[in-house]
């Protein structure tokens, strides 16, 4: 964290000051490692062995927050009779389907539910491992049926919370030391640490950052954590939560308005070929009649949206253009794409501040894709590899691309920086926070907003007047903003005011997403946005300082929803709505004045009492009991136990990475059985406990540098102060292969080979793991062949391996050879990386 | 200029009437986490040069030094600990110490090298003719001469800024606090008191450097928290203004001097006889 988000870890720095006690669990030590009181050093891919381990230890001494846990979460609800668990199925849960390697989860259900039959999210699991699902998921659990059955003494042996210590009971401090590397007196302390953090008086927030969910089990990772949280009630409270630090600013916000290829504004789901004919079988398949809960309003926030997508072309009569809509017909994941480029079926390539040519995994893929298309329009600060990969990639070198004849016309478009434009950011905690222009981009670079606005306006003209039914969602796209300046810039506070939403009528700005209709007389561009231009004032621009409001402050900038700081708050409540403790008091019932209180925006009906019970037959908000805090699920439960929703089991289970020295210590299942993979000679994988690729590699950043460089290799100050690209040895594996400190080696992996200075340090320790020394290396992936300083990238070694939830790469841990010099230049590298593979059998 | 030894207040002293308080820096070093902002900030505030791409393989310290073109430099000492897996990596933000008594401003013939209204050592690009005394006069290696003019080049504690009451740019983008800015009085209490802290919480190797006016250079401008001997910094443990001795050597040349009027005088006294 203090090498990737120095800014954030500041925070960290200050805590420590004030007697926090500071654990780093990671491959290497690092820049964090060296200010923490306390540095545990873990095997890269064995992260759900480590925090189901610490779930075992919570369980076995009943260190739960049992009041919390009982109230709000579904520890208490039964499952189904058919569930078996991975422990009695050898690393798998009942209704696998090996054909496919998807599971049918009925029986994973509670107890007297069976999952929809409808092409919906509960239903067919290998469309939805396709189309990233689980993403829909940010803003809302998926469904379950309201009723459910509970036995509040936990003893019943079908019930979420037996379930749970049975499926992890065998995940003892020894197995963690097995699987991890990590002592048992080490993992005690932190175990300890956690749970003593945790209660009443206290709370713990868990923060990662993204490089956590870049596993073929990524999702589950981050269940484990949550499953933590919610057993020692640190949800919903201050202090407390799972905190995504995202790798750039606004990644939060590109997936609530999202550039993903599976959902639209606010998460609701591309609707999908097939499955989705009209408006109403779409909104039906996202609000679930008869669910509980705040999502039964989908239809409001589905027409606003097209209504903000086509304007007056969009009426009840014709569906509110809903026809419009791009449908998914499977997986149109990036990863595909660019397989789908490099096998000739993909004509053109938008790239937006993004550098897949160094920046994503299995760089030789996405330029040898890059390199198939009829034109490619790369938007960047700078001429980036993504843009030069034609003329100067690796491939260019072994004669995989030619620049002669390479077909792909780029068309390289100056960008706008952030400090060159107005906009929104919005960060980890989900704020808005409006941002000026400081100054006028230089020459004719310009933002994406003028790019886009003015690309739509020219398409549109070149089809004005046109019959086909192909250009008529273009002709009736809503194309309207205002624009200012030289340059027809548009106003994007415009946008925004869309993005909020605005009564039709009047263009009055809607206060909130109470105010969207279904009936065509709200615009509303992302629902959960909705209240960020309420009153007509930009409330992101908001900056009272803290000294001048409460320590949650308010009225600093915007957070969606409704200006809500902290998800679920209610849980900040004991059941009767009382705060749980006085130094943790957050929000609460006021009985005198009849409403939720606080410091907050309360997250709950803010007349509901505490002691309110739905009538049997109630759906919809009116269906949540006033002590169900997670409002935002089926059953008003933070769930300990996912019934559905996941592509890859109800539970974490320890799966070993798809590259790995070891045989899984815990299963006959190695690998994730669901991951997405994309066999093809082009894309193998390493066999694990391979003796040729026999040691394990991870990647991050370097404080000095930005992902894949585009921002820093081209700025002197930053190029200077990280030269060169490098990879970091512990002294035994240096020994072991012959590598000196500054001299060269090569690391091989069945994708590639890429040579980096060597720095040996001991800061890399080899780990005892499954009762053999393992070795560990570690490489930055800042470099390419564009920029004042160049060098090879280290995505190339990375295969295409997804997590099967949300579709991201497996690229944080992998397996490879390194020796020492310098890798083999032209066409005998490709036989160099050949052979490798021959030996290994691939 | 006054005493060339022991403790004053710089800039009354140079001859400022109504001088405010002196301005420094105090970086404690047990909070950097090697982020290197302080580097880059100064050298776009200060407009300096970029100093070559070199990967030098000493932790991820590719600086190397303070020099003409780097004022800022960030320190990375990676050791191995007796009796323990872990290495310590301590991480040092080091820059020009604005002395009390600074050896290069006594020695800089062209009124160049001047002290400010805050008490601190800054020099003027316009004025310096490159001769380079200042350079060896350092007791700390800090002032440099850039090879492409010649002329002599530090920190200025941002000058510029801090005329207008702004922070330097360094101490501004440093996250951690860890380059704190401020009056150099407030800044000594408060070292102390995160001395202290640090003691009680039981890191005893953590000492002040640089903060005491009784030292060497009558107390840096610019002092330091360090959490080893100052040597493992590769900072200089007894650092003397090297003008120190000038009165007593000014004084001893000229006993030399007369010694040898009065020879030369024998001498001729003694011919004519």
């Amino acid at each position: 964290m203090a090498e990737a988000h120095p800014v954030g870890f500041q925070w960290v720095m200050e805590a420590k000051k004030r007697g926090a006690k500071i654990f780093h669990v990671d491959p290497r030590f690092t820049l964090t490692s060296a200010v923490a009181d306390r540095f545990i050093p873990i095997r890269a891919g064995s992260d759900i062995a480590f925090l189901g381990g610490i779930v075992r230890y919570i369980l076995d001494n009943e260190l739960d927050f049992r009041e919390y846990v009982l109230a709000y979460t579904n520890a208490a609800t039964i499952v189904r009779e058919d569930f078996v668990d991975t422990e009695d199925l050898d690393g798998l849960f009942s209704g696998f389907d090996k054909d496919t390697r998807t599971y049918d989860p009925s029986s994973w259900q509670y107890e007297g539910h069976t999952p929809h039959t409808n092409h919906d999210e509960s239903g067919d699991t290998h469309s939805q491992r396709e189309t990233a699902a689980g993403l829909q998921h940010e803003s809302h659990g998926p469904p379950v049926p309201s009723d459910t059955e509970r036995d509040e003494t936990l003893r019943h042996p079908r019930c979420v919370y037996q379930i749970l210590k049975r499926h992890f009971a065998r995940y003892t401090p020894e197995l963690v030391e097995r699987v991890c590397g990590v002592p048992p007196e080490a993992f005690r302390e932190i175990c300890e640490a956690w749970t003593a953090n945790s209660g009443r008086e206290r709370t713990t927030a868990l923060v990662y950052s993204v490089g956590w969910t870049q596993h073929s089990v990524g999702v589950q990772y981050i269940r484990t954590g949550a499953i933590i949280q919610l057993l020692l009630g640190n949800m919903g409270r201050p202090g407390g939560g799972v905190m995504a630090l995202r790798g750039h600013a606004s990644i939060q916000g590109s997936t609530d308005i999202p550039t993903l290829f599976n959902l639209l504004p606010g998460y609701l789901p591309m609707p999908t070929a097939g499955q989705h004919g009209s408006l109403s079988e779409w909104v039906d398949s996202i609000r679930h009649p008869g669910q509980k809960g705040f999502w039964a309003n989908a239809g409001a926030f589905c027409v606003s949206l097209l209504k903000a997508y086509f304007g007056d072309a969009a009426t009840v009569d014709n569906d509110y253009c809903f026809a419009h809509l791009p449908q998914l017909t499977g997986d149109h994941g990036t990863y595909q794409q660019v397989l789908n480029m490099i096998d000739g079926k993909v004509k053109g390539y938008f790239l937006l501040g993004q550098n897949p040519a160094v920046g994503s995994a299995h760089g030789k893929a996405q330029r040898l894709g890059m390199a198939n298309l009829d034109w490619l329009v790369v938007r960047d600060l700078y001429e980036i590899e993504s843009a030069t990969f034609w003329r100067d990639g690796p491939e260019v070198e072994t004669g995989e691309i030619v620049p002669t004849e390479c077909r792909t016309e780029v068309f390289l478009m100056p960008a706008a920086s952030h400090v060159e434009k107005e906009g929104t950011f919005t960060q980890t905690q989900r704020m808005l926070q409006w941002r000026e222009k400081a100054l006028d981009p230089p020459g004719d670079a310009r933002s994406e907003l003028w790019f886009f606005y003015h690309l739509g306006r020219l398409v549109r003209e070149k089809v004005a007047g046109s019959t086909e039914p192909r250009d008529r969602p273009l002709l009736d796209l809503a194309w309207d903003y205002p624009v200012h300046g030289q340059h027809d810039e548009p106003s994007a506070e415009a946008v925004l005011r869309e993005i909020n939403g605005y009564s039709v009528a009047d263009g009055r700005p809607l206060s909130g997403f109470a105010e969207y209709r279904d009936d065509g007389s709200t615009v509303g561009g992302c629902w959960i946005y909705s209240g960020v231009y309420a009153d007509g004032v930009n409330q992101a621009a908001r900056r009272k300082p803290r000294s001048e409001q409460s320590y949650v402050a308010p009225e600093w900038g915007w957070v969606w929803p409704a200006n809500r700081r902290i998800l679920y708050n209610r849980a900040s409540a004991d059941p009767e709505g009382r705060p749980w403790s006085e130094r943790k008091a957050y929000v609460w019932w006021d009985a005198q004045a009849g409403e939720w209180t606080g410091l907050d925006v309360p997250d709950f009906e803010k007349t509901k009492p505490p002691d309110y019970r739905p009538p049997a037959d109630a759906s919809g908000p009116e269906a949540l009991a006033g002590d169900d805090a997670f409002v935002m699920q089926g059953d008003g439960k933070g769930w300990l136990y996912v019934p559905v929703g996941l592509i890859d089991g109800p539970m974490p289970t320890h799966y070993e990475p798809v590259e790995s020295p070891v045989d899984n210590p815990l299963y006959g299942q190695q690998t994730n059985p669901t991951r997405k993979a994309y066999p093809r000679a082009d894309n193998r994988d390493n066999p694990s406990t391979s003796d040729v690729y026999p040691f394990i590699f991870t990647t991050s950043r370097l404080t000095e540098h930005h992902t894949a460089g585009g921002m820093s290799r081209t700025l002197e100050y930053l190029s200077e102060l990280q030269p060169a690209m490098f990879v970091e040895v512990s002294p035994a594996l240096a020994a072991l292969r012959g590598l000196e400190h500054m001299g060269w080696a090569h690391v091989v992996t069945a994708r590639s080979v890429v040579e980096a200075r060597v720095l040996v340090t001991a800061r890399l320790r080899p780990l005892r793991v499954d009762r053999r020394e393992l070795h560990q290396i570690w490489l930055p992936y800042h470099w390419g062949s564009s920029g004042l300083v160049t060098g090879d990238s280290t995505n190339d070694l990375i295969g295409i391996n997804l997590d099967p939830n949300v579709l991201i790469q497996e690229s944080k841990v992998g397996t490879c050879d390194i020796q020492p010099g310098r890798r083999p230049t032209g066409p005998a590298l490709l036989d160099y990386v050949e052979e490798y593979r021959k030996r290994a059998g691939i | 200029m006054g005493s060339l030894y022991g403790p004053l207040d710089p800039a009354p002293d140079a001859g400022w009437v109504d001088a405010p308080p002196r301005m420094g820096f105090f970086t404690d070093t047990s909070v950097c986490i090697g982020c290197k902002a302080c580097e880059v900030a100064c050298k776009e505030w200060n407009n300096v040069p970029a100093d070559g791409f070199n990967l030098l393989g000493q932790s991820y310290d590719n600086t190397g030094r303070l020099d003409a073109n780097s004022w800022r430099h960030v320190a990375f000492i990676e050791q191995p600990v007796a009796g323990s897996d872990d290495p310590r990596w301590l991480m040092m933000s080091n820059v020009c110490k604005h002395c009390t008594h600074a050896a290069c401003l006594d020695v800089c013939p062209t009124g160049s090298l001047f002290r400010t209204e805050f008490g601190t050592v800054v020099v003027q690009e316009d004025i310096c003719n490159g001769c380079g005394y200042c350079i060896p006069a350092c007791p700390y290696g800090v002032i440099d001469q850039r090879k492409d003019d010649g002329r002599a080049w530090k920190c200025t504690l941002c000058y510029d800024r801090i005329g207008d009451g702004m922070t330097p740019a360094c101490a501004k983008a440093c996250p951690t606090e860890s380059i704190q800015y401020g009056e150099l009085s407030e800044l000594r209490e408060r070292a102390a008191a995160r001395l202290s802290a640090l003691h009680d919480a039981g890191t005893a190797e953590a000492r002040l450097y640089g903060h005491d006016p009784s030292d060497g250079v009558g107390g840096d401008g610019a002092f330091f928290l360090l959490l080893d001997e100052p040597e493992v910094y590769g900072l200089p443990p007894d650092p003397v203004v090297t003008t120190r001795d000038l009165p007593a050597m000014w004084k001893r040349a000229g006993i030399a001097a007369l010694a040898m009027v009065a020879g030369a005088v024998v001498a001729f006294a003694g011919r004519r006889s």
